[in-house]
């Protein structure tokens, strides 16, 4: 046995190890916690902890595979080659069913280990159910790779064949890279504030210390699934030709379910954290983010939204869908049995509270959520009600979204002027006066010197963002203000000062900042791009908005060693006569097969390189796909197959089981591989002649990168907020020294 | 057969390890945990700290008036306060309840 053969079978073997050690965990949480037995919750964090190393050596095992091109497993001969390059080798693990459940599982243990890690010595009567929770998760997980068929990351092939399947081109990106690991962060991440949901409900331990003790996972699962979704939609705009970057698409719409309630989540626990209140909300929503979580995975694993039918084809659909009904149903009991346990400790006082504004922002992402829910599931509803399926289109998204996103907008804007119980009177005027007259008078500019009121929901995003972000620079500046007044420093040091201690709040307003911006150009971007879809040849011209897009010359590029060919061009874009970017779209075509034809590359994937140049102000967008339906190309590419047949293919074929049969067959490859290569060469030049049309779609998309930029500040803002504070920091460290001086006192 | 064995072999060094608390002589598990009842009032102490600086950076940005905040004020500390003794009296009964040595 090599050493190469063994590292699987030890990897297979720590898998199976997993699963009993997280079955053996699921069961000693359950025992601890129903008989107060603190050996047995001990033995269940030990469960987690060797969990955690063992799928470690799996995912270690598993990417050394895939380095080396090891294709005696079906998971490596499927998603990568000896040409693929060492980046996507490593990342194409989490491209297939079983490599994502290994990721899922593995992420879930590291987060796993952590909290219980950090929880080791406290909530004694929680924690126990809530590492039953987390190891019956992992279970399900382990358990889903080992026994759903075709899901098993450690499966063999035999024979081994010579060369892999490769990536699929479309995922061949940096933000496809990485994309993957971040949204599963963000599911597995929301387990944790669930699970110790659980265990608070299960122990009756209703008070608001299971929430500080995972709010830090939430807020990290939610910037993870944040920034997955970032790269998702950056991926889209500028790799798949579309000219997007959101279709509500089902997957795009399975990671902003679990985001928006997620997001309710969130600020709902400040309430209960300072006023005992929302506490239902809390827990409920907490459930629903991890059902939406889970839902996401089922969405992209199961194939259910290609067509119900195809539903019974994925063998982890059907467990999936029970996981998320025994969360579902299994967290409505516990929460309807501990109603009495669940109530507030106070009522809102005011309306002009912060409390009462995120009660409405509860409502408005709550809502959000169940639109967004009722649009990706419409299909599947209809096909199982009237037997034909009928989909929701962006436009009905768009109809029933933007009016909830721009009060939320507003709320976000209202929220921080507020304080906790309520405003004083007389006070309002004085705090909503300058964003209100801020926002006035960016409405007035807005209307008499732009186009904005073509589109009136778009003009009152702007409007209402205008306000939010006035009301939060004068949050800074009160801030900077009341703290330069108490030490005398200057104001950048009075800002550095009161935001660094008062992190949460800060933070949490840098993170409004940023979905602000983002809201803003999406508003901007979507209401007023200007887009043209046009066919052209060599010299042709066309105008979009303030630009001017010539197609100077066409350009063709073979890689053999990707088996890849690219139809490309060179386009000069002008403004006010000026040349201000030269661009290079192009269409990359990749073979499906080693069948040795000129079209098996018109038959497999295709993929669009992107032209872009942007600024703050704009984005310029062209991409290109050559139309090679034209009779002239269609012919060429049909006699030149079938040139091709004729000289290589023989009369009678050989016999491939005989070493003569196989020389034969090789040679036949050969002389394929070559004529195709000519072939190719040919159209080539045609296309190089400027012999084949090119349809260009051309978007000019205003204030774009603001979304990049806005999602980035938000980002920055959650990991201000989940920063320790000092005096967590020293009472951490002040825990350290008493438990020793305990310990010695004992001794003595 | 390997694969079984090495499996077993595995399985079974994830059973040496997490069975270390469940053995005879192990530490006791009990002597390093905080005490829910303890842990909780900390935890409404620490919220009840939270309210007192959150309200008293209203009044400094101006969203409570000094009539406002001074009654919000005195309610929190009363609050705080009343944490405190609980807090109190609770280590008092668990220092008459420890065993001395």
């Amino acid at each position: 046995m090599t050493f190469a053969e063994f590292s699987i079978d030890f990897g297979l073997a720590c898998l199976i190890a997993a699963l009993a050690a997280f079955a053996y965990g699921a069961g000693a949480g359950i025992w601890g916690g129903r008989n107060a037995d603190r050996r047995f919750v001990d033995s269940a964090r030990r469960a987690v902890y060797a969990a955690t190393a063992l799928l470690v050596i799996c995912v270690v095992t598993l990417e050394a595979a895939f380095l080396r091109s090891d294709f005696s497993l079906a998971l490596v001969a499927d998603h990568s080659s000896t040409t693929t390059p060492t980046l996507y080798k490593m990342t194409a693990l989490w491209g297939s069913q079983g490599g994502s459940l290994l990721l899922w599982a593995f992420v879930l243990s590291i987060a796993s280990s952590g909290v219980l890690f950090a929880t080791r010595h406290k909530h004694r009567e929680v924690v126990p159910w809530a590492t039953a929770v987390l190891c019956g998760l992992g279970l399900f997980f382990c358990g889903l790779m080992l026994f759903a068929g075709g899901a098993n990351p450690f499966e063999r092939l035999s024979p081994v064949p010579a060369e892999g399947a490769g990536l699929n081109p479309l995922l061949r990106h940096p933000a496809m890279a990485i994309h993957p690991p971040m949204l599963y962060s963000g599911y597995v991440l929301f387990s944790i504030p669930f699970a110790f949901a659980i265990g608070a409900l299960i122990a009756r331990r209703l008070d608001a210390s299971w929430i500080r003790s995972t709010r830090r996972f939430a807020l990290l699962a939610w910037m993870f699934l944040s920034v997955g979704i970032l790269l998702g939609a950056g991926w889209s705009y500028v790799e798949l030709g579309w000219g997007g970057y959101w279709g509500w698409d089902p997957v795009e719409n399975a990671s902003l379910m679990p985001w928006l309630v997620g997001t309710a989540f969130l600020h709902s626990i400040m309430v209960q954290e300072r006023r005992g209140m929302l506490k239902v909300w809390n827990v409920s929503l907490i459930c629903a983010t991890f059902a939406l979580s889970l839902l996401g995975t089922f969405l992209v694993r199961s194939g259910i939204l290609q067509s119900i039918h195809a539903f019974g084809e994925s063998t982890v659909g059907t467990p999936l869908l029970l996981l998320i009904a025994a969360v579902l149903i299994g967290s409505t009991v516990l929460i309807v049995l501990r109603l009495s346990h669940l109530r507030s400790e106070r009522r809102v006082e005011s309306m002009a509270s912060r409390e009462a504004v995120f009660l409405v922002n509860n409502v408005l992402l709550v809502g959000l959520a169940v639109i967004v829910f009722w649009g990706t599931f419409f299909p599947l509803i209809s096909e199982a009600i009237t037997g034909e399926r009928s989909t929701l289109a962006a436009p009905w998204f768009d109809q029933y979204v933007t009016p909830l996103a721009i009060l939320v907008v507003l709320f976000t804007g209202i929220g921080p002027l507020l304080a906790w119980r309520k405003v004083s009177a007389g006070r309002a005027l004085r705090l909503f006066g300058p964003p209100t007259a801020f926002a006035g008078v960016v409405l007035i500019a807005l209307f008499v010197l732009t186009d904005s009121a073509s589109e009136p929901g778009a003009l009152i995003m702007f409007t209402f963002a205008a306000f939010a972000v006035a009301g939060l620079i004068g949050e800074f500046l009160r801030g900077a203000s009341a703290q330069k007044a108490l030490t005398g420093d200057g104001w950048v040091m009075s800002l550095g000062r009161v935001v660094v201690r008062n992190r949460r709040r800060y933070g949490g307003y840098i993170v409004h900042a940023g979905i602000i911006m983002a809201f803003v150009s999406i508003a901007a971007s979507s209401s007023f791009q200007d887009t043209d879809d046009v066919r052209m040849l060599p010299g042709d011209s066309t105008t979009v908005g303030d630009y001017e897009l010539t197609y100077v010359r066409p350009t063709a590029f073979r890689d053999l060693e990707e088996q890849r060919l690219t139809f490309g061009s060179i386009v000069e874009v002008r403004r006010d006569g000026e040349v201000v970017e030269t661009l290079t779209p192009s269409r990359n075509y990749y073979s499906s097969s080693s069948t040795g034809t000129v079209r098996s590359f018109f038959e497999g994937e295709a993929t669009s390189e992107v032209g872009r140049s942007g600024g703050a102000s704009e984005d310029f967008w062209t991409a290109m796909r050559p139309d090679l339906t034209e009779p002239a190309i269609e012919d060429f590419i049909a006699t030149a197959d079938q040139r091709i047949d004729r000289i290589t293919i023989p009369d009678e074929l050989p016999d491939p089981a005989t070493p003569g049969g196989q020389a034969t067959m090789r040679q036949i490859a050969a002389d394929r591989s070559a004529l195709q290569g000519i072939a190719i060469t040919n159209l080539e030049g045609r296309f190089e002649d400027g012999q084949i049309p090119v349809d260009f779609r051309i978007n000019v998309n205003p204030l774009v990168i603001w979304i990049w930029i806005g999602g980035a500040v938000g980002v920055i803002g959650a990991l201000l907020a989940a920063w320790p504070t000092a005096s967590a920091r020293r009472r951490r460290v002040s825990d350290v020294y008493a438990a020793r001086l305990a310990k010695d006192l004992n001794r003595a | 057969m390997e694969a079984v064995l090495l499996t077993l072999f595995v399985v079974a060094a994830v059973a040496l390890f997490v069975s270390i608390p469940l053995r005879p002589g192990a530490k006791n598990a009990e002597e390093r945990i905080e005490d829910p009842e303890l842990a909780e009032l900390e935890a409404r102490k620490e919220a009840k700290y939270r309210e007192i600086r959150d309200a008293e950076l209203d009044r400094e940005q101006g969203k409570l008036s000094q009539a406002d905040w001074a009654r919000a004020d005195a309610e929190l500390r009363r609050d705080a306060i009343e944490i405190l003794r609980e807090i109190d009296a609770l280590e008092a009964r668990k220092s008459r309840l420890s065993p001395r040595h």
